[in-house]
């Protein structure tokens, strides 16, 4: 047994025989052509072929895998037709280079001049240059690789996969796939989660010489098992056949509504990190977005991200999720997450210092790009924004006001702003359990962060592992200020959720239940359990 | 937000436009835009600041960057010149 790493693009398990995918060797000859003509025939009927073979591509991705990535395909078609590389290409055969060798020029300039853009996104069409330049060149030296796929289901194993690659897979042959190169947002990536297919990337161990081999893809843990143990073998078999019953069982509980038995309806929204977790709260069918961390924005990066990236990702959850309401938090950094160019400075006590909405009113213009953003994304979808650590009144009506000062400038700008965005805050300090009445009065919504509250209001530090002991995630005052909290949301008809962790605790899920808890927002793959849990409540 | 017109400059037709998509002109409506642009005979040339590109061009289009905010001037010259501006202008406040 031998044992491999990688990046799992999906939590699930494959067990098969490896199929090891050589691509073509592309050896461009740089001698001169012979006969010009014959050069500029076969470039021509090349460029038609691969013109067919991306509408094909187009159609396929569509059907398997839907619009959104089936664009790249038809944006290959028609940078085949643009009139500037052809007669590039044509212009490099005249002067005597061979059709694939002129080919190959044109297209890396091409792509030189997009990976030199401003833009991210135009940046990566150098990508698509390049691999539309592959296809027409196999297409003249009549090359093909290997074939993609054996006789039987296996589990595809390769140096890379370009997403023109991914869509030709046959899904009924394919258990999983390995590569060594790729990246977990690449298009591969993104195809592969949208298929269902258990993959790893960047498994820097791939080796040719498994082809053949019986293999096991733990999605879980991001592993992979080279010719496992049959006691190995026998316990992932049972845990895919478990997978698959739970799987089915919960299936069962798409589309339904989250309804207890006595008639009670309790929403179960999904918490994501950033715009990638989209394909998870679909595939689950959360009933909406819960808690959209707007952090990801800001961590990872050298300097802030301006408004237009910002407004970017959000209208595209706002987008994906329409018409299922969205709740957007502002920027929670601070405490345990941090960037340098911020400049915070370094603290006795993070958790209980600068962070999260003290942040933002201490530095309006920063707290505006975001509120800015937010409002110009709302009109795509239904949108709610939250603000993180409340303490005080004053500190949500300053953030209320900043909001409409905002939305007056930008309207005066012309920009159109939807009238039912809805505000609300976290409740996650012992602070803010206690004049949740006067909170509520301002709120739309509130939504209790139990993981803070906890540590908050137990004084227990939840990153120190020595103090397990004395963490009761259960403690009965957490508990009683979840409680309270619904009931003063009530009394101004302000809706009550919690997205902690504790949202998901299904031994605790019947008492939120009946203490009236509206909406519980968990992990997307704790919805289904979540909605099941409710729906055989009485 | 978007401020044009359509004026006569001895033998062409030229308009300003202000896009307004938050993505810009990029890939997949920029394909969409060159098939529309070469339904007419007219030479379309497409000018943001010292950048230019025949409308029907789809990889220099798509080098040119353009994105929400910028301006763009759009210069039409040919025999359906007329009939062209007024509808790629109307196409473009549509799309763009």
């Amino acid at each position: 047994m031998k044992e491999a790493r990688g990046i799992s693009v999906l939590n699930r398990i494959a067990i098969g025989r490896i199929h090891y995918y050589h691509p073509s060797k592309r050896e461009v000859d740089e001698s001169p052509a012979e006969d010009v003509e014959a050069e500029l025939k076969g470039f021509e009927d090349a460029r038609q072929k691969a013109i067919d073979e991306q509408n094909g591509l187009y159609e396929k991705a569509l059907r398997e895998a839907g619009e959104e990535e089936a664009a790249v395909f038809e944006v290959h078609a028609m940078m085949l037709e643009d009139d500037d590389l052809i007669g590039d290409i044509n212009r490099y055969i005249r002067e005597g280079k061979r059709a694939a060798y002129a080919v190959d020029m044109a297209c890396k300039e091409q792509a030189q001049v997009f990976s030199e853009m401003d833009d991210s996104y135009m940046r990566e069409r150098a990508a698509d240059i390049l691999d539309i330049g592959r296809s027409v060149i196999d297409i003249i030296l009549g090359l093909k690789g290997s074939e993609l796929q054996g006789a039987e289901a296996s589990i595809l194993m390769a140096e890379d996969l370009a997403p023109s690659e991914t869509v030709k897979l046959k899904k009924e042959l394919l258990l999983g796939f390995v590569t060594k190169e790729g990246s977990g947002n690449s298009h591969t990536a993104i195809l592969a989660r949208s298929m269902g297919i258990p993959a790893l990337v960047q498994c820097g161990e791939v080796d040719p010489e498994w082809d053949g081999h019986l293999a096991i893809i733990d999605g879980y843990n991001g592993c992979l098992y080279l010719d496992p143990e049959e006691g190995q073998l026998a316990e992932f078999k049972a845990r895919q056949a478990e997978e698959e019953r739970k799987r089915k069982e919960l299936d069962a509980y798409k589309g339904v509504e989250s309804i207890t038995k006595s008639g009670r309806r309790v929403q179960v929204y999904a918490n994501i990190g950033s715009p990638k977790d989209l394909d998870a709260v679909l595939q689950n069918d959360a009933e909406g977005i819960g808690l959209f961390r707007s952090e990801f924005l800001y961590l990872n990066r050298d300097d802030y991200p301006d408004e237009e990236t910002q407004y970017l990702a959000y209208r595209e959850v706002l987008k994906a999720l329409y018409p299922r309401e969205v709740i957007i938090r502002t920027c929670d950094i601070g405490a345990d997450k941090t960037v340098d160019y911020m400049g915070l400075d370094k603290e006795e006590n993070p958790a209980l210092g600068f962070r999260a909405i003290r942040i933002s009113l201490s530095r309006r213009d920063f707290f505006k790009t975001q509120l800015r953003a937010l409002l110009r994304a709302s009109i795509y979808g239904r949108l709610g924004i939250m603000f993180p650590m409340i303490i005080s009144l004053k500190e949500l009506l300053s953030c209320k006001e900043l909001l409409r000062e905002c939305e007056e400038e930008l309207r005066l700008k012309g920009a159109e702003i939807s009238d039912s965005i809805e505000v609300g805050t976290m409740i996650e300090t012992p602070a803010a359990v206690l004049i949740a009445d006067e909170l509520a009065e301002h709120c739309d919504f509130f939504s209790i962060g139990t993981n803070d509250l906890t540590q908050y209001t137990c004084a227990v530090d939840r990153q120190n592992a020595a103090l397990d002991d004395f963490l009761d995630i259960h403690h009965p005052a957490v508990l009683k200020e979840i409680r309270m909290t619904v009931e003063a949301g009530h009394r101004h008809s302000c809706r009550v959720g919690i997205c902690g962790e504790l949202g998901a605790d299904l031994s605790l899920i019947g008492q939120f239940i009946d203490w009236g808890v509206d909406e519980l927002s968990v992990s997307p793959v704790k919805v289904l359990p979540i909605r099941k849990a409710i729906c055989n409540h009485g | 937000m978007r401020n044009s017109f359509v004026e006569r400059v001895g033998l062409m037709r030229e308009f300003h436009f202000v896009v307004t998509d938050p993505v810009g002109i990029h890939a997949r409506p920029a394909g969409e835009l060159v098939k529309y642009a070469k339904q007419f005979e007219s030479k379309i040339l497409v000018k943001k600041g010292d950048k230019s590109s025949d409308m029907k061009a789809l990889l220099k289009l798509m080098g040119m960057g353009v994105r929400q905010g910028d301006e763009i001037e759009v210069t039409v010259e040919g025999a359906d010149e007329a009939d062209c501006a007024e509808k790629l202008e109307a196409y473009l406040k549509e799309k763009f």
